[in-house]
């Protein structure tokens, strides 16, 4: 038998959950106040997952950096190895969101996107604010 | 001298959403004032996921949730300037602004919808003692540079402050190759919201100290380390708690403040809890015409509700602008927030003018568990919330309806408070 322990995230409530396993099944979860703890506890416990978000260089936009994403969530455990897998990443622009900027990172099978538009350089003034 | 039916002081979510309402509302002649390089305020620095839940059913990271107004701000044609700041705003809706290509230069606003949005409380309103080397950023200005610029404030970081951007930076800094030591917060709870503390400190197995807080900085030129001491009941440091920690960067998430030196300057009447302007049910100030909303007029934890907000101010906007305001009894219900209940927004109600329903945001002075949220026209209860817990770092609210309240015609106050078992 293994015991996790946990705090809920489904409110400012915070219940601290404790979670029995037994290979790697959920036995009981206890301290939680609503079901919402109960399915989160189960789970975090059996398939945490997260969505990643960071940043990657842009050459010859309107910025420097571009904000990306997991297109879906991965295996908490495979964090570090996304963040790895983008560093020293450029794209050239422009980039609109929902660009593939990565595919399949770190053997998840899920894309790395933008999650904003930069436009390239050229293209700035004839697309920028207008002048009164 | 150019003139607009509505002008918009900001173009962040308050100021993109509230020109969106308004145009939709029929309103063709609107303009934002920007004084960013790009719309979206700091949405665009918060790359992180979790907004729109409400708003769009799905999470989106903010660079999106802006995009997604920023699309319609561009479909519906409204006009925008950008790298331009306003000086000024005159009680007759004159409002005075400069950029590099016209100068300073004035446009007559029918309307105006303040949404300048609030900055972060800096180190000098903290009295820390100690030197004053590099290395001391506020949370949201290394969430910029790193997010934004692509540079690295630092590699040892201690944070003080759990409010979110200090949580949501400890995580990227982390991921990012640095080592956050500990996140130390003054108070007996966190200001941050929960799953920002599970996600972002207990993912990475990030030490949070309440009751904690910095009481010596060390290093001349560049940070060495600073110095963490246990604060009593009272806020102050326990003699004989202090812990060392070396360090380069200190991040400080200590507070943000409502951004009001325009609304100030116009006579503007202002509720001291919040910081920012007192409205009525249309997020109208005390000069007629004039709108706020967003984090000017008093900080959110979710931008959904500031979106929200800004559609109502937009929406009010607009029949200013068309003279469908309406003329109202007169009828005005003060909102009276005591007992736990630190301010509401709105501070008055006109039941003649309000919508169907009005929707009363408030935040509270304390956590209280097991607690009721009481809601009394003048001395009858006539609500009641049950809650499991409530907190500072987490925006309530109720709701009311206007046929309810056209049952009360001599209603005075509407009183809103907490009450435990």
């Amino acid at each position: 038998m293994e015991k996790r322990e946990l705090i809920c995230i489904g409110c400012p409530m915070g219940c601290p959950l404790t979670v029995e396993l037994d290979g790697g099944q959920v036995v009981s979860v206890v301290g939680h106040t609503c079901k919402r703890g109960e399915v989160y506890a189960r789970k975090e416990v059996t398939n945490p997952t997260r969505i990643v978000t960071s940043t990657v260089k842009v050459e010859g936009g309107s910025a420097d950096m571009v904000s990306v994403k997991t297109k879906e969530d991965i295996p908490k455990d495979k964090i570090f190895d996304c963040v790895k897998a983008l560093k020293g990443v450029t794209v050239k622009a422009p980039v609109h969101i929902g660009d593939v900027i990565m595919s399949d990172v770190a053997g998840t099978g899920v894309d790395i996107v933008a999650t904003k538009h930069v436009q390239s350089n050229t293209l700035q003034q004839a697309d920028g604010a207008l002048n009164l | 001298m150019k003139s607009y039916d509505i002008v918009i002081i900001g173009g962040g979510p308050a100021g993109l959403a509230a020109a969106v309402s308004a145009r939709k509302e029929g309103v063709g002649s609107i303009l934002i004032l920007e004084r960013d390089k790009e719309l979206g305020g700091i949405l665009n620095q918060c790359i992180h996921n979790g907004f729109g839940l409400h708003t769009f059913k799905e999470e989106l990271t903010g660079p999106e949730y802006a995009g997604r107004f920023i699309d319609q701000v561009t479909e519906l044609g409204i006009e925008y300037k950008l790298h331009t700041m306003v000086m000024d705003i005159r009680e007759d809706k004159l409002v005075t602004a400069m950029n590099r290509e016209e100068g300073m230069f004035q446009i007559k606003a029918g309307a105006v919808i303040l949404a300048m949005g609030c900055r972060e409380r800096s180190r000098g309103a903290l009295n820390i003692p100690g030197y004053r080397p590099a290395g001391i950023y506020s949370a949201g200005t290394a969430q910029r540079l790193v997010n934004m610029e692509g540079f690295m404030p630092g590699r040892e970081v201690v944070i003080l402050g759990s409010g979110d951007i200090g949580l949501i930076m400890a995580r990227r800094m982390t991921l990012e190759g640095a080592k956050v030591k500990v996140v130390a917060e003054l108070m007996p709870y966190s200001g941050g919201l929960k799953r920002n503390i599970v996600q972002c400190l207990d993912d990475y197995g990030i030490p949070l100290k309440l009751s904690h807080t910095v009481v010596n900085i060390k290093g001349k030129e560049r940070l060495e380390g600073i110095t963490l001491a246990q604060v009593d009941a009272k806020g102050k440091p326990i003699p004989g708690t202090e812990e060392e920690y070396t360090c380069d960067t200190l991040l400080l998430s200590v507070g943000l403040i409502p951004e009001n030196e325009l609304s100030d300057g116009m006579g503007i009447d202002m509720n001291p809890v919040t910081s920012g302007p007192k409205v009525n049910e249309r997020m109208e100030t005390n000069i007629e015409g004039v709108f706020a909303c967003g984090n000017v007029l008093h900080v959110h934890d979710l931008v959904d509700f500031v979106s929200e907000e800004a559609a109502v101010a937009g929406r009010n906007a607009a029949r200013y602008v068309k003279g469908e305001n309406g003329q109202g009894s007169g009828h005005k219900i003060v909102l009276n927030p005591v007992q736990g209940v630190r301010y509401t927004v709105p501070c008055t109600i006109d039941p003649e003018k309000m919508d169907d329903t009005q929707i009363v945001r408030f935040r509270v002075g304390n956590v209280y568990k097991k607690c009721t949220i009481g809601v009394y026209f003048d001395e009858e209860r006539v609500m009641s919330r049950k809650r499991q817990v409530v907190a500072p770092g987490e925006m309530e609210e109720i709701k009311l309806e206007r046929t309810k309240l056209l049952q009360y015609p001599n209603l005075k106050t509407i009183t809103i408070k907490i009450e435990e078992a």
